[in-house]
């Protein structure tokens, strides 16, 4: 349940949404996405965003562990949206494809099996399928759960580029504090029916920061202790 | 065989038998990768209780189990789909209570239907309505699959995201059950109520051995299944075995050279391994 939250995302904004498991996250962005409703209130899309026009990086399901498929027909299914009631996709699609596969380094791995890559190399092209749906607006969703330290940096590398040099709005919802802090510049802080939403200067000097940051600062000592492992 | 072509009833056979190893081999593909392999196998099961319902009041056999078995669809889609029963359950409590069904039918109504054929299936048993049906409903199969192909790839890849970006999957999900429901009641009177889902499950699970993208296993699928479905014919004709019986085995064949193809391969690439990529 979600009760009284209010927020505004701009265009070219950075969002992090950070907190707690269960304190309403997915059920956040279910809204956003509409596959869900909202018992009361509404969500505005202005400046002729539509709600279809969301790139979404949802987590990794279980289905596509094994599932053959490659890289570029991945990316292109993310050109869904803009096929209507027609049934097969046109070269403007495929270029656009290519395009968005080149701009997150995938590009030389097209025609391989999206099961036979790594887990940094997968968020990626789940990335170029995002960008396929919209330049405007990406969700992501926990986009580094389950990456090595390396692929995670190179993951918000990728996606602070697009957010800085492309000028796309990034809604990003994630455990790790640290990393949303570095890349966002506005911050929504959910916990327990509370929410604490304000640009990231503002959320590191709030009381709200300062208890979430010492729970969380033992395992962010444990991820640094992990990264030096592998890399020893 | 070739003696065995100038039989009506085999012409019939045959033509019905391969549009339904092409459907099926189709259907399979989604089928097998969402988790829904047994799905097939339930619905066949309520063919069989719908059949033997059918025989017991001398009604057509298609014209009562096609509506039967695609409200069973349905209905086993909402279950699972709503949680009030996982998916396996709701096929299990299905199967078992429609064959219950047609196994009590079948004893009181006299004994005069062929429960064997029912089983394990028949190439006798296809009539020319049947014919006519079986052409209709396997071209509303493969023209459906071939428009909505990417819509498909996009809802069995990925549920959330193709939802997010304003795909109905649930209809899409409906579609392809309602589908599998039709070709599962079609082909069901050759391969057998208890065969039957092995047509969806195995030509698309050896495919997915060696190929590595959705369309060549869609491709090779279709392909494996003709194969493998005339290879069983040719069995069933020299050997008189059961129809549904030897394509089955034709299939499990076919299964385990993949197998074997799809392990060969693996160890090719891993003793030629190619340039470090950057992550």
């Amino acid at each position: 349940m979600i009760n009284d939250l209010s927020f505004t995302v701009y265009q070219g904004d950075f969002l992090g949404i950070v907190g707690e498991n269960g304190s309403g996250k997915t059920t956040l962005m279910k809204l956003l996405l509409g596959l869900k409703q909202p018992q009361s209130g509404q969500i505005i899309f202005s400046g002729g965003l539509k709600q279809s026009e969301i790139g979404y990086l949802p987590q990794q399901t279980l289905t596509q562990r094994d599932f053959p498929a490659t890289v570029r027909e991945v990316v292109l299914s993310g050109r869904l949206s803009k096929l209507g009631i027609k049934p097969f996709y046109s070269k403007s699609d495929k270029n656009k494809a290519e395009e968005y596969m080149k701009l997150t380094g995938v590009d030389m791995l097209s025609g391989r099996s999206y099961r036979e890559l790594s887990g940094g190399q997968q968020q990626r092209v789940l990335l170029a399928r995002a960008l396929c749906a919209t330049e405007k607006l990406l969700l992501l969703d926990e986009p580094i759960s389950g990456l090595d330290p390396y692929s995670a940096q190179d993951m918000y590398d990728t996606v602070r580029r697009l957010n800085k040099d492309m000028g796309v709005t990034v809604i990003m919802i994630s455990h790790d504090l640290n990393g949303a802090l570095r890349c966002s510049n506005r911050v929504l802080h959910m916990e327990g029916g509370q929410y604490y939403f304000g640009t990231t200067e503002e959320y590191r000097a709030s009381d709200i920061f300062h208890t979430m940051s010492t729970c969380d600062c033992h395992c962010c000592c444990e991820h640094h202790t992990k990264g030096g492992g592998e890399s020893a | 065989m070739l003696d065995m072509l100038s039989y009506e009833f085999f012409q019939r056979a045959l033509i019905v038998g391969m549009l339904v190893s092409l459907c099926s081999s189709l259907l399979g593909v989604p089928l097998v990768l969402k988790r829904f392999s047994m799905i097939g196998d339930g619905l066949s099961h309520v063919g069989f209780g719908a059949l033997a319902v059918a025989a017991a009041m001398n009604l057509a056999p298609l014209w009562v189990s096609i509506p039967v078995v695609v409200i069973a669809a349905f209905l086993l889609l909402k279950l699972s789909g709503a949680g009030k029963l996982s998916g396996d359950a709701a096929v299990a409590v299905f199967s078992s209570g429609a064959l219950a069904i047609g196994a009590v039918v079948l004893s009181q109504s006299g004994g005069n239907a062929d429960v064997s054929s029912y089983m394990f299936g028949s190439i006798m048993a296809i009539t020319g309505d049947d014919l006519l049906l079986s052409v209709l409903c396997s071209a509303v199969v493969i023209i459906l699959f071939i428009v909505f192909y990417n819509k498909i790839f996009a809802v069995t890849f990925d549920e959330g995201f193709a939802g997010a970006t304003g795909v109905r999957t649930e209809l899409y999900d409906t579609v392809i059950s309602l589908l599998t429901a039709l070709t599962v009641v079609v082909g069901m009177r050759i391969m057998g109520a208890l065969l039957i889902s092995s047509l969806i499950v195995f030509p698309a699970l050896s495919s997915m051995r060696v190929f590595k993208s959705f369309r060549g296993v869609t491709v090779c699928s279709a392909v494996l299944s003709e194969v493998c479905f005339i290879a069983g014919m040719e069995v069933t004709c020299e050997l008189d075995f059961p129809a549904g019986a030897s394509v089955v085995l034709a299939f499990l064949a076919a299964f385990l050279i993949f197998c074997a193809a799809g392990y060969i391969i693996k160890r090719v690439r891993k003793s030629t391994p190619k340039p470090q990529e950057d992550i």
